[in-house]
């Protein structure tokens, strides 16, 4: 198969506009995070007691999601599914641009950003947050190296090798950032080695959701070709990755209710914690899981475009609820000090903690996903990355050459 | 290939290169302004781990003369809203099948093997030879890894500018700070803390402070004869601080 990829145009109002935009609300991004270090995190929601907030809920999902979005080209250079081959420079785009948004902003967070050269220079190597700083320098260069071997014709031959490298980094890199949470044996939400697969299969679904919506987008603005026999095989591919996060939520629910020490914290997640059982079941749970299920598989809806972007969306809202319940809900409730007993102090000891994100946090987030969405609409104008046509035809030479 | 691409191709790579050269010299430069040369004193000794024994059938409910104290030599406001640094805080603890309510001041643990130093990625929490875990304000970039790993939520992150420190206690803005055991006493060689001082001040006597690993310590003695219990003791952490009665 003859696949041509070819730059955007990129000339047109729209894309102008769409990159100005963008580069919009990085700026505003930027400014906020310039106002948290000038008067503190005092302007955030943040407190001694919620140290991980809103910031923190966008930097993992694009973190968790960046892993995921190589996904396409992993099951096209490791898996050998050439049906997937002509994807794969736009996967490695989109997961290296992802990447770089959700650290802008976990990077902007720090008390003091402006150390970040002691975070490149002084390590502890019992830190899962200084593996995570090799984890992504890594991940960057085995994504760069492999689309340079993907781009560059003479290259070619160490595609199959460059891509198992980073294959085999991504799910590292994912087990990395689970671990920052699973590591923790002081909370009661985490502590557990289940949360390094779990954040696996998350990264999965996450990933391909945002790929499949930033492909549907690049296709309708370039007005290129893009056939539904492709499409709706990354909607199938979708919904097999939200069943799977769907058995390991349910796997880590059922074993913390089994043990009795974890009831209270089950309770204030699924039954009358407030917001996050909402979050839980209304967002997690139906928006992020039933409902994109319901779109991909439903008579009604599986040949829909509009019905597969809606579901890549939903997944995405699910995947914030979902971080918004695992990162703060799991802070919310109150550190067991001493089991079994009530605790009160001035330090909040033994209530929930309350949070309210401020907009200086939430405009941090968005900053961090407008930078990420600037590199994908850039780099398309400037390398390579998209076929001319992924119309059915061309996916029918490639089932036809594989078998 | 076409003459735009050979000039793309030319182009990629020159900025690659210029970019490459550009970054080595400076990150050798940045490296040694990392490693720079700071003047220490003597070395913290191995010879001796600090700890504290708190007995809470002294401990009186509703006082916080230890408090009060901390934040008098420590240099910090008092106030107790929830971004306000604690570090000592008093905890009242009542089992709620039985009533019986006991009270006892929480503060950093001082563990032997604290979980805050093993997730800090650039070492800046860390544990002195003498037992005393520290945060080194030059090395803490604020990223708060420590407060979600403390079992005894013993860290604050300071959430606005700080600048009325005292000399001896240098804090500040965008770093995570916790109890010292008043290491600039220890290190000036006295041997009390703040808090032991204001609670023996108030005539009830219920803290206790010296060296672990001698056992003609007060504190050993005592550790001896009474016994003294770990929060979480489940936990394993070892810690150096420890309570009577709970």
């Amino acid at each position: 198969m003859h696949v041509v990829y070819r730059e955007l145009e990129g000339r047109s109002k729209a894309y102008w506009a769409l990159l100005l935009g963008l580069g919009a609300v990085l700026l505003l991004g930027l400014f906020a995070a310039h106002t948290m270090e000038e008067r503190g995190h005092i302007i955030t929601g943040m407190t001694n007691q919620i140290v991980w907030g809103m910031p923190h809920v966008f930097a993992v999902f694009l973190i968790v999601a960046a892993s995921g979005a190589l996904n396409v080209a992993s099951i096209a250079s490791v898996f050998g599914k050439t049906a997937y081959k002509p994807l794969a420079p736009l996967s490695g785009l989109v997961a290296i641009a992802l990447l770089a948004g959700g650290l802008m902003v976990l990077m902007l967070d720090l008390g003091r950003p402006d150390r970040l050269l002691v975070a490149a220079t002084v390590y502890n190597f019992k830190s899962v947050f200084a593996w995570n700083v090799f984890l992504y320098t890594g991940f960057f260069t085995f994504v760069i190296i492999y689309l340079w071997t993907m781009m560059e014709r003479k290259m070619n031959p160490y595609t199959k090798a460059a891509g198992f490298a980073a294959f085999i980094w991504r799910l590292v890199l994912t087990t990395g950032t689970g671990s920052i949470f699973g590591f923790l044996v002081a909370r009661t939400a985490y502590d557990s080695a289940l949360l390094a697969p779990m954040f696996i299969i998350f990264s999965f679904a996450y990933g391909l959701a945002v790929f499949n919506l930033v492909l549907m987008a690049a296709y309708r603005g370039s007005g290129r070709p893009l056939g539904d026999r492709m499409l709706f095989r990354l909607g199938k591919l979708l919904a097999v990755f939200v069943g799977a996060s769907f058995y390991f939520v349910l796997v880590y629910h059922l074993t913390n209710l089994y043990f009795t020490k974890n009831h209270g914290f089950e309770r204030f997640i699924l039954l009358d914690g407030g917001i996050y059982p909402l979050l839980f079941w209304g967002g997690q749970i139906v928006v992020g899981y039933l409902i994109p299920l319901l779109l991909i598989f439903a008579p009604a809806t599986r040949n829909s475009r509009t019905a597969l972007a809606a579901a890549s969306l939903l997944v995405i809202l699910g995947a914030f609820a979902q971080m918004y319940v695992t990162i703060i809900g799991g802070q919310a409730y109150p550190l067991p000090l001493f089991p079994g007993m009530q605790v009160s102090s001035t330090f909040y000891d033994g209530v929930v903690h309350p949070y309210t994100p401020s907009g200086w946090e939430i405009m941090l987030g968005f900053g961090g996903v407008a930078l990420s969405l600037a590199i994908v609409v850039f780099g398309l104008k400037i390398l390579r990355f998209l076929p001319e046509s992924l119309s059915d035809d061309q996916h029918m030479e490639a089932q036809h050459q594989a078998a | 290939m076409s003459g735009f691409d050979t000039y793309r191709r030319r182009f990629l790579g020159g900025v690659l290169g210029v970019g490459a050269t550009a970054a080595l010299p400076a990150g050798l430069l940045f490296w040694q302004t990392a490693e720079g040369d700071v003047e220490d004193g003597p070395p913290a000794s191995g010879k001796v781990r600090w700890g504290m024994l708190v007995d809470t059938t002294k401990c009186s409910t509703g006082c916080d003369a230890c408090v009060r104290g901390c934040d008098q030599e420590n240099g910090l406001s008092g106030n107790t809203s929830p971004t306000s640094p604690q570090w000592i805080r008093k905890v009242q603890v009542t089992n709620p099948r039985t009533d019986y309510s006991f009270s006892l001041p929480m503060m950093c643990q001082h563990c032997e093997e604290p979980p805050c130093v093993d997730v800090c990625p650039t070492g800046a929490s860390f544990r002195r030879a003498d037992g005393i875990v520290l945060v080194d304000r030059h090395l803490c970039i604020g990223c708060r890894y420590c407060m979600m790993a403390c079992p005894y939520k013993a860290r604050s992150f300071i959430h606005h500018p700080v600048t009325d420190q005292l000399p001896e206690v240098p804090r500040g803005i965008g770093c995570v700070e916790s109890c010292s055991f008043c290491v600039q006493r220890i290190d000036a060689g006295k041997r009390t803390t703040a808090c032991q001082d204001a609670c023996n001040a108030e005539g009830h006597q219920a803290i206790y402070f010296g060296d672990l690993k001698d056992p003609n310590s007060d504190i050993s003695k005592r550790l001896a004869s009474y016994g003294g219990q770990e929060v979480l003791a489940s936990l394993d952490l070892h810690t150096g601080v420890r309570y009577q009665g709970i």
